[in-house]
């Protein structure tokens, strides 16, 4: 699964504000509403089941990367957002380091594979320290859109 | 005739079988779960699937095995704990990670049902890896 099958360009937010981990994802989960992807109504039921997956464990997966997710019964497809912290916020990683990049996934609760796809890209992507540096220091919203679809144009070809 | 390399038999290699048997597959918590147990072991730990060999200490190659419930995969293990190693890690496969995914266990539990498994597991694989090592120093 690529970036653009989940990834909604309008949702990319390549500045957050916020500097707490809730701060972000409540963040992340405004500009998918703004973008027409999940419904307003949801919006708080989304941000408190994403908060309840954090308790189980940090989605800071390391490198400065945090995956925030939950299954949610009002999608019924993935939809997923970048959003982009310069200074860094503090998500109890689990290797300590504050995180400066984020893809938040919002996934039914009936397609599990499809997550694991999404994952997968993310996680492949993730391991080329040359990606994640550009993709930190993106400029705006195309550019990080720019830098998604070039990372599918490329794992296609290999 | 096998030519043998200088024989070393701390750095034999063992591996056993795994299947993903949650309903949700290796995604994220599994995966924090499995490479967190890898790290604790010195041995050299290596996940074959999907024509693909992955780091078993690493969260992020975990992930990119993208396995779905009822994968096959294969672990090797490298170096002097590989059997411990093996088996501890297969344990976490074998109960599901030790969660079911709607109603997982917080951190503080997870840590304590590791201490049990590891504890548990080392007396088991005593006498389980032998003959593994034997098959391997026979080759």
């Amino acid at each position: 699964m690529k970036f653009s099958d989940f990834v909604s360009v309008e949702a990319i937010r390549p500045s957050v504000s916020a500097d707490s981990k809730e701060g972000v994802i409540r963040e992340m989960t405004q500009s998918l509403v703004d973008a027409e992807k999940i419904a307003t109504s949801e919006m708080d039921s989304i941000v408190k089941a994403i908060m309840k997956r954090e308790d189980l464990g940090s989605t800071g997966i390391g490198r400065g990367v945090a995956v925030p997710h939950t299954k949610h019964p009002s999608v019924s497809r993935l939809v997923g957002t970048v959003a982009i912290s310069e200074r860094g916020v503090d998500f109890e990683s689990l290797d300590g380091e504050p995180v400066q990049l984020f893809f938040l996934l919002v996934s039914p609760p009936d397609r599990p594979g499809d997550h694991l796809r999404a994952l997968e890209n993310i996680s492949r992507q993730l391991r080329d320290d040359a990606f994640c540096k550009t993709l930190k220091e993106a400029g705006g919203p195309q550019e990080v859109w720019r830098l998604l679809e070039d990372a599918d144009a490329q794992s296609i070809a290999s | 005739m096998t030519i043998r390399r200088p024989d070393n038999p701390i750095d034999e290699t063992h591996s056993r079988e795994v299947v993903v048997a949650n309903e949700q597959g290796l995604h994220a918590r599994p995966a924090d779960l499995v490479a967190r147990e890898a790290q604790r072991w010195e041995s050299r730990i290596e996940f074959i699937g999907k024509a693909q060999r992955v780091d078993g200490k690493s969260i992020l190659d975990l992930l990119t095995l993208a396995a779905e419930e009822g994968t096959h995969l294969v672990i090797e293990a490298t170096g002097p704990d590989a059997c411990e190693a093996l088996d501890a890690i297969g344990n976490l496969f074998d109960k599901k990670f030790a969660s079911n995914d709607s109603n997982a266990v917080t951190h503080s539990e997870k840590t304590q049902q590791e201490k049990q498994v590891s504890g548990t597991s080392a007396r088991i694989n005593a006498a389980t890896c032998e003959g593994v090592a034997d098959r391997n120093t026979n080759s």
